[in-house]
């Protein structure tokens, strides 16, 4: 299986290189990010506050780590349910964010926003958060610290594995993959 | 009279809950390798193969599984017989839970109220079900219960003329519609009859039951037997990514209801279906 090798942040162009079903491996900066956070950076815009990170081309890792034991930089590390961001995902693209990992389907309203703003979505395998944990070199809060395990931390990868599961031009794996095992 | 000490109690519970989210058991061990040999998708098969990685990664390393280490089931049986000494039992088996969840690095996920949703920080409450029984054993069942499968599952209140069939499509139905969220391949757990919470309780004790098992009953044990097919049939697959093991298991569990009732619940897990038994 070729596995392509991509680096943080992703332009537009980038982006548009990749296809539903390519596997990645992913290096440089990403954010992490999820409900809460979610919530509280949609609140932010309707008050016309700014967010807490330019998320201009970059990637929201949708995780809520375990605690990190003594000696290392975090705990588990596996991809959350993305469907219960949708709410709030296509608010983020308008502000240039390029993309998203997480793990199961998207709503159509947010598959359409992708593909105004030419962004990815990557799944990772669920449940894998011992294994994606190896792959976080360094860790660092950046806002919302009172949300634990939500707040929104800034953490460098290197060859975090993940499968483009829908890419730019609204092709997606949960649709073309079933339909081949279907009975 | 039998007498156990809180202490032994708490201490019991507080390894029992890193067991759980640290440690594969060796039913959903064994159904996964089989998945894994038998998946015709090539994503799929990838995907089981790192599924597979991750616990050896989890078990060498004393890390959890997953980061979602749930909120934490507890079936108790309590023999009328049994003392226990040094206070109350229900406190015991909350302090047992944070004292795991503190000492093994595990993730706290439980919000103290479901609208102003504030960390208790300590991952208590758990929800725990009580049964007395005759004799003198406390046996103590944990289910660390993630929210990402836990979401995806659901009750109807069917009516008696749907029959097996009504079951049988709200079952698969549910499956269809939970199982890409919910990280497949899925372990199903169903409870028809009773009354609506005991079809809840019965879906989620049906969980704990080993895949190899079957329910004694042979009308249920076709019913599980015809869902796990027609489930797997679906094409989902692994992680939703397309497949043939979209379901490693259905357990059913019955139980006498009304003569105008016919409840069904499906309670879902993912892949790693924590459970840990231990008899004190």
């Amino acid at each position: 299986m070729t596995v392509i090798n991509i680096k943080t942040p992703m332009s537009k162009e980038d982006r548009k290189k990749l296809k539903a079903g390519d596997h990645v491996q992913i290096s440089g900066t990403i954010y992490t990010g999820r409900d809460a956070a979610h919530k509280r950076m949609i609140e932010a815009l309707k008050k016309g506050s700014p967010l807490p990170v330019d998320f201009t081309d970059q990637l929201i890792y949708y995780v809520g780590p375990s605690p990190a034991k003594p000696g290392e930089i975090i705990g588990s590390a596996g991809p959350t349910t993305s469907g219960r961001m949708d709410a709030y995902t296509p608010e983020l693209l308008e502000k240039g964010l390029g993309g998203m990992i997480g793990k199961g389907n998207r709503s159509e309203k947010v598959i359409n926003s992708m593909m105004n703003h030419a962004a990815i979505y990557f799944g990772c395998v669920g449940g894998a958060g011992a294994l994606l944990q190896s792959c976080i070199k360094s860790v660092e809060i950046l806002a919302y610290e009172d949300l634990g395990t939500e707040a929104i931390r800034k953490i460098e990868v290197e060859n975090f594995p993940a499968i483009v599961v829908i890419d730019t031009q609204g092709n997606n794996l949960y649709e073309t993959e079933r339909k081949k095992y279907l009975k | 009279m039998k007498t156990i000490q809180t202490k032994k109690i708490i201490d019991t519970v507080a390894e029992m809950c890193i067991e759980a989210n640290t440690f594969l058991s060796e039913d959903m061990l064994e159904s996964l390798r089989t998945a894994e040999s038998s998946e015709e998708s090539e994503n799929g098969k990838e995907i089981l193969k790192t599924m597979l990685d991750n616990f050896e990664v989890a078990k060498r390393r004393t890390i959890p599984i997953c980061q979602d280490t749930g909120m934490v089931v507890m079936f108790v049986s309590f023999g009328q017989d049994l003392m226990i000494a040094d206070g109350s039992l229900e406190d015991a088996l909350q302090a047992g839970v944070a004292k795991g969840y503190e000492e093994g690095y595990l993730r706290k996920s439980v919000v103290a109220d479901p609208f102003i949703r504030t960390n208790t920080n300590n991952n208590t409450p758990a929800v725990i079900h009580y049964k007395v029984v005759p004799g003198d054993q406390l046996k103590i069942k944990i289910l660390p219960k993630g929210f990402g499968s836990e979401n995806t599952s659901a009750l109807k209140m069917l009516k008696p003329s749907d029959g097996m069939a009504g079951v049988r499509d709200f079952v698969i139905k549910t499956v269809e519609a939970g199982s890409p969220n919910a990280c497949a391949p899925i372990v199903v757990g169903v409870g028809v009859g009773g009354t609506m919470e005991k079809a809840a309780l019965m879906a989620k004790e049906a969980l704990g039951r080993p895949l190899w098992m079957r329910n004694p009953l042979d009308h249920v044990a076709a019913l599980e037997d015809y869902l796990l097919e027609a489930c797997n049939n679906l094409g989902i697959g692994p992680m939703g990514l397309g497949g043939v093991n979209t379901v490693l298991g259905v357990n059913v569990e019955v139980f006498p209801t009304h003569i105008a009732g016919l409840p069904v619940a499906v309670n879902i897990s993912c892949y790693v279906n924590r459970h840990v038994e231990r008899e004190l």
